[in-house]
């Protein structure tokens, strides 16, 4: 089963990928993924430069940003692919982020 | 007994005693909880008419999970449009061929027990789905147990199974680096059945009286598959704790408190099964056993071992901390110190403000209150009682206390 992991963290955690490409534990965590051919893509995403589209009555709405009100934000996305969610839940846990963030594990619909 | 009452007796026995083992092992073999549900039903309702006829067999386990797997080989067979759903129905026919082994068959309640249990289940649901498929109760049944309307009840069970398709929650017990933390999911959920059915008045709601019987089963089974400790823990404070059910209530359903309970009627056979059952190694639920044997074991509240109690308590902190457990604490060290040493301490934790709003901490106050002859802050602390109290039973036994002392 494919599941994607969201990486939320708080707006102070604007560290740029190639710092986080840099960390030890994010290493270790990635080539972890590699050898057992979980991983199938993913990006760091730029947190606080997101923008807001929806069409209403046939008009196109710009605003910025989906949350206003929280500080949280999504910055960041895993696709892997594993055996069953016990497995997603690992790979999850091991990730630098669920330390100070929170990481959601998303089945993919398929 | 006539011949059909037998033959009921007898299904009723096998549903009692066999119903979590033919859903859990159709389970397995289907992967689909919602069949593998059905056709166990089925498997029962087709017992009371065989069973009549042929008699009972001799395992009437077996009997109902070949029945039950044969319900489903039809059903999938008659929806087998594409070949896809051909495929399934044979491999579930070969699986039906090959002898059940003895041995599959408790491995498929224990995959069952985990599952249902899973923390990525919200907890009511996992409670609910405990009931429904390894109890066997009715979704009624369980929405009367937990006060709720049965469509809701319903939906939580529902949406509960397709998170564990959706998801892919695994049908497996955890491996041994998840297995302490996954059980501690376990218990919590046995434990809270036990406690829903413990703490509910007497006679009010005979269902919630069964939530206790159920957990204890449970726990039984538990222990059978997996002799963890801190499942032997459990079940023996079940057992310990069940033990007193019949003193800690008066004949109008008015509540006993441990003092006032006449210890020969407590249950020996279950405070012995307790004791027996206790382990050695410490934990959050050995350490809350052992506190419950300290009481059982004593033949009044003066001559119990105030003192260990206190060490129980302390190591329970030490592990698990948590402001009721230092409530409990409290009281103990009242008993070896006097009033006034657990005043200080309750005190304490009001001030924390972590106990806000629980009735408990004020009844505790008054209680030690009185003891100490300050019949008039007892009064007021019995009065805030009785306001966040949320039995009539508790606020009935809190208005006599205050009676008591009032001029």
């Amino acid at each position: 089963m494919r599941y994607v992991l969201l990486i939320w963290h708080g707006e102070e955690h604007s560290e740029p990928p190639e710092e986080i490409g840099a960390w030890p534990e994010h290493q270790a965590w990635l080539a972890d993924l590699e050898t057992r051919g979980l991983r199938q893509g993913g990006a760091r995403l730029r947190p606080a430069a997101t923008t807001k589209v929806q069409v209403r009555d046939g008009e196109i709405l710009v605003s910025d940003g989906p949350y206003a009100e929280t500080k949280d934000l999504i910055g960041g996305f895993v696709l892997i692919d594993c055996e069953h969610l016990d497995e997603a839940l690992e790979v999850a846990a091991g990730h630098p982020f669920a330390k100070f963030g929170t990481v959601e594990v998303r089945p993919v619909w398929e | 007994m006539g011949v059909s009452d037998a033959v009921q007796a007898a299904v009723a026995e096998a549903f009692a005693a066999e119903w979590g083992q033919v859903v859990a092992t159709l389970i397995r073999v289907t992967g689909d909880w919602d069949l593998a549900e059905d056709c166990a039903a089925d498997a029962f309702a087709v017992a009371l008419e065989r069973w009549r006829r042929d008699g009972v067999p001799r395992s009437p386990g077996a009997w109902l999970t070949t029945t039950a797997r044969n319900r489903a080989i039809d059903l999938l067979r008659r929806e087998a449009t594409g070949a896809a759903k051909a495929r399934e129905a044979a491999v579930l026919s070969r699986a039906v061929d090959a002898p059940v082994e003895p041995d599959e068959v408790p491995d498929d309640r224990l995959r069952l027990i985990f599952t249902c249990s899973h923390p990525a289940l919200p907890f009511e649901a996992r409670i609910a789905l405990t009931l429904r498929t390894l109890a066997g109760l009715t979704t009624a049944e369980i929405a009367r147990a937990f006060l709720v309307p049965e469509p809701t009840m319903y939906q939580r069970i529902t949406r509960a199974k397709k998170k564990i398709r959706e998801a892919g929650i695994p049908y497996r017990v955890p491996p041994a680096h998840l297995l302490a933390q996954r059980l501690n999911a376990v218990l919590a959920v046995i434990y809270l059945l036990f406690n829903e059915g413990y703490t509910a008045s007497e006679g009010a709601d005979l269902v919630r009286h069964n939530l206790s019987a159920e957990a204890i089963r449970l726990g039984r089974l538990l222990v059978r598959l997996l002799p963890e400790p801190e499942a032997q823990s459990l079940l023996a404070l079940m057992l310990l704790h069940d033990a007193r059910r019949p003193t800690r209530v008066d004949a109008a359903g008015g509540l006993i408190t441990l003092d006032q309970q006449d210890r020969s009627r407590w249950d020996a056979a279950k405070i012995a099964e307790g004791l027996r059952l206790l382990p050695a190694t410490p934990g959050p639920y050995q350490l809350q056993a052992a506190i419950a044997a300290c009481h059982t074991t004593a033949r009044s509240v003066e001559t119990t071992d105030w003192p260990r109690i206190v060490r129980l308590y302390d190591d329970l902190l030490a592990i698990a901390p948590s402001p009721v457990v230092r409530l409990n604490r409290a009281v103990a060290v009242a008993m070896v110190e006097g009033p006034a040493a657990g005043l200080a301490l309750v005190d304490e934790l009001a001030a924390s403000g972590q106990l806000a709003g629980y009735h408990l901490l004020p009844a505790t106050r008054a209680e030690l209150l009185r003891r100490q002859g300050s019949y008039e802050p007892a009064a007021a602390a019995y009065r805030d009682a009785v306001e966040l109290a949320s039995t009539d039973a508790e606020r009935d036994y809190l208005r006599a206390r205050l009676a008591e002392i009032e001029p």
